[in-house]
């Protein structure tokens, strides 16, 4: 009979070293991978998890088993292909991140946007923002225990994910925005369906705060969990929600504006205790400021035109190639060859769902990117997860990782 | 039918057997083939619960899903690990579907249909509904993977536990009827007990549905943390006998409680129209189980630590304060032991519930004044922490 004793693990204790405590390679702690399959890592995240009873004695995130290199796959895309790579990163975050791109390139060949274009930008990203908080707050509920709450948001969820099929013809992978502006001009029944939304979505928020906020069982399993303090938040690199839920007032749209955010009333959620609960109310509180955007967003929608008109780098409507020469030249060279940018390297940041989004873009002058980098939250803050794990129970675990919002398309590019 | 297989020439002995054999045949079966039923209403109410369709193409409605389930489940590959301890792996799945199976023995599903009426069957359901949990610790165990152990460990903290505050609530039916049979119990319901001790059936409930391992309670097999417990290395029709166990275990929780205070089988014509009895017994177990389902798609899970504070700390002392004050009233009054109708029940049953007012009044008091204090101690320490952080937030701007 096959004994539990053959099944000792044969592995160089060599290799856990520095891993795990001395108190794992004498047997007194257990070490548990959790992941890279498993339903609450959000993903392919690896933890490796010593164990003393239930308590977590260290925590080592393991990341890279969504490695895609997509950075490196920018090298090989004109600029404006690699829009499209830039939605599969942070696919919850689409926009966003198409956004964080085209602001990079932006900055780079100095190109105008028109005002349309940014405050259709603004409104999208933040549709973009409420579509990845409920994903964040059905997943996070479901990690709880509360599985409902998942069907719920994926529900209200469907609606935003409507609303970038009208506008792009792609529910996640929209790929809607361009260096220079926005692939087209929204269609008519944008505005109504914008609306609707507007309208059917805050009942909803408090459905899903009737369910958990005053929830004793949700408030003991969230409140004084997963403690970050301000100081450790801002060392640790922290953005978000993540670093608001400790109490420091840093939100990129307030702090550095781009696309036009200065135009727009909000306020910045602030947590005072950095916990799982904290983070929680911020996220809430969030999709019900950005809420406020989208509104503000559609009453001010001014008209004119959603695309640079910088031939240099922007392609010509197709009426116009018709009858202008000029138009023909253009279109044909930024479609077989791509704009060539100045020589240089700019970084701009963006407030994504999850924290600061950053695009950096190293250009040669060449119709490719020399170098393209992300600075992703996802990644930074899988950098703090041992620091708030440490001490609490498994059960805790799935709610921390929960808390800083990770998506590891993010997290590995 | 006894009295049949002699006349077709078998000895008495045998025809005893053959009977009993049948009987046991009957009731087992019913177990299985209801869990067919019964999965199909749970997965259907989930769905609702959670604004879905639930099952709806394999038959009508969705009905014959379970059969398709089924099907599948048994044709898949078997899959044991190599480094499994072979005997408690492979008891596990079977000592799980066998001890709800057990339970069902002496469920009078009738005035006049039940399998066995045990003169001590309410110490009976008790003993074998355990059974359910050394399956748990031997599949956890036998498996030799962390996470069905870390199942295990859970398991026996939670399990064992629940089963102190659920054996004290069971005692108080007992004591009204002054009878442990459980058909006796039924019986003695002239006022379903609902209505005389609502806080023990509370208890009840909330300990049996702990005991069962499910929502709010499924720590044992809580997908996002040890992603499936217990039955982790199990597949196949392993995995099914767990899943029909688990599936009998929480409805028979709610026959249970039908049987033990909501009257089981009694309901109008009962008595004269026997298979009546049955429709009103599984009426009032749908209708009990149906809460159930509710109240696990609406709250998140427990912590293991929670869990057995609120067991140690509240459940427990509850229980027995509960036992006492209703030992205490039924001792006091007169001729309790005399209660042969509606009439003779409703004097005895207004005081018990009076009395259940007032306890559940007391808690509702005392569990506020334990969240403000809770709350002021959260504070208390929130405070200490907070400062450094609006510091911070200024230097940040």
């Amino acid at each position: 009979m096959t004994g539990i004793r053959d099944s000792a693990w044969e592995g160089d204790l060599e290799q856990l070293k520095g891993l795990v405590s001395e108190r794992a390679l004498t047997g007194e702690t257990m070490v548990l991978n959790m992941g890279p399959q498993h339903p609450s890592t959000h993903g392919v995240l690896r933890l490796i998890l010593e164990l003393d009873g239930e308590t977590i004695v260290n925590c080592t995130p393991d990341v890279g088993y969504l490695h895609t290199g997509i950075e490196k796959t920018f090298e090989s895309k004109r600029y404006e292909q690699a829009v499209v790579l830039t939605d599969r990163m942070d696919y919850l975050n689409p926009l966003g991140n198409n956004l964080a791109y085209c602001l990079a390139v932006e900055k780079l060949t100095e190109l105008d946007v028109p005002p349309r274009a940014q405050y259709l930008r603004v409104l999208l990203a933040e549709l973009t923002r409420i579509n990845s908080h409920l994903v964040w707050l059905g997943t996070h509920a479901l990690d709880i225990g509360a599985m409902s709450v998942f069907l719920y948001c994926f529900r209200e969820r469907e609606k935003v994910l409507d609303i970038f099929e009208m506008v792009a013809g792609q529910r996640m992978m929209a790929t809607y925005f361009r260096p220079g502006g926005l692939w087209r001009d929204v269609p008519e029944e944008f505005e109504p369906a914008v609306r609707d939304f507007l309208d059917y979505f805050p009942a909803k928020i408090d459905d899903y705060e009737k369910l958990l906020t005053e929830n004793p069982l949700w408030r003991d399993r969230t409140q004084g969990i997963g403690y970050l303090s301000a100081d450790d938040a801002v060392r640790l690199g922290c953005t978000g929600p993540t670093l608001r839920g400790s109490g420091v007032n840093w939100d990129i749209r307030k702090a550095i504006p781009y696309s036009s955010y200065d135009h727009f009333e909000f306020d910045v959620p602030l947590g005072q205790h950095g916990d799982v609960y904290d983070r929680y109310l911020i996220r809430i509180e969030e999709m019900r400021q950005s809420l406020r955007i989208v509104r503000q967003a559609l009453d001010n929608l001014p008209s004119g035109p959603v695309r640079s008109n910088n031939r240099k780098y922007v392609p010509p409507p197709r009426s116009e190639i018709g009858h202008s020469m000029e138009a023909l030249i253009h279109h044909f060279k930024l479609w077989t060859e791509g704009f060539r940018p100045p020589e240089g390297e700019v970084y701009v940041r963006v407030e994504s769902p999850r924290g600061e989004l950053g695009c950096f873009l190293a250009s040669d002058g060449s119709p490719r990117p020399w170098r393209v980098h992300f600075r992703t939250p996802s990644f930074i803050h899988l950098s703090a997860l041992p620091h708030m794990a440490k001490g609490h129970m498994i059960a805790d675990l799935v709610g921390i990782v929960g808390s800083i919002d990770i998506v590891l398309g993010d997290c590995d590019r | 039918m006894t009295g049949f297989l002699q006349d077709i020439g078998l000895s008495y002995e045998l025809a005893v057997l053959v009977a009993k054999a049948l009987g046991v045949a009957v009731v087992g079966a019913f177990g299985l083939l209801w869990t067919l039923l019964g999965i199909w209403i749970e997965r259907k109410v989930a769905a609702r619960f959670q604004d879905r369709v639930g099952p709806n193409r394999v038959g009508p409605f969705g009905l014959l899903q379970s059969i398709a389930d089924a099907v599948k489940i048994i044709l898949k590959e078997d899959i044991m690990n190599r480094h499994v301890d072979r005997w408690p792996y492979n008891l596990a799945p079977i000592l799980s579907t066998l001890s709800v199976m057990l339970i069902w023995a002496v469920i009078p599903f009738t005035a006049a249909w039940v399998g066995a009426d045990l003169n001590v069957g309410v110490l009976y359901l008790v003993a074998v509904g355990s059974l359910g949990t050394v399956a748990v610790i031997m599949a956890g165990w036998s498996s030799n993977n962390k996470y069905a152990l870390i199942s295990a460990f859970r398991a026996v903290a939670q399990l064992i536990s629940y089963e102190v505050p659920m054996v004290i609530s069971l005692l108080v039916p007992v004591m009204l009827a002054g009878s442990l049979s459980v058909q006796a119990i039924v019986k003695s319901q002239h006022i379903a007990y609902l209505f005389a001790v609502p806080m023990t059936v509370l208890i009840f409930l909330i300990s049996g549905q702990a005991e069962n391992g499910r929502g709010p309670f499924d720590l044992l097999e809580a997908e996002s943390e040890i992603v499936a417990g217990f039955h982790i290395e199990y597949s196949g029709m392993k995995f099914g006998m767990f899943y029909v166990g688990e599936f009998l275990h929480a409805f028979t929780l709610s026959v249970l409680t039908a049987l033990l205070f909501l009257g089981g089988w009694q309901g109008p014509l009962a008595e004269k129209i026997i298979p009546l009895g049955f429709v009103y017994l599984l009426l009032k177990s749908v209708f009990v189980y149906f809460v159930l389902i509710w109240v696990r798609m609406t709250l998140p899970r427990v912590r293991i630590d929670h869990l057995l504070n609120f067991n140690w700390k509240f459940l427990v002392p509850l229980s027995l304060i509960n036992l006492l004050v209703v030992a205490f009233l039924w001792k006091l009054m007169p001729d309790t032991d005399q209660i042969n109708s509606f009439a003779d029940a409703l004097g005895p049953t207004l005081v018990l519930f009076l009395a259940n007012v007032v306890m559940f009044a007391g808690v509702a008091w005392w569990l506020r004044e334990w969240a403000r204090r809770d709350r002021e101690h959260i504070e208390a320490r929130r405070a200490v922490v907070a400062e450094p952080a609006e510091a911070t937030a200024a230097a940040g701007d």
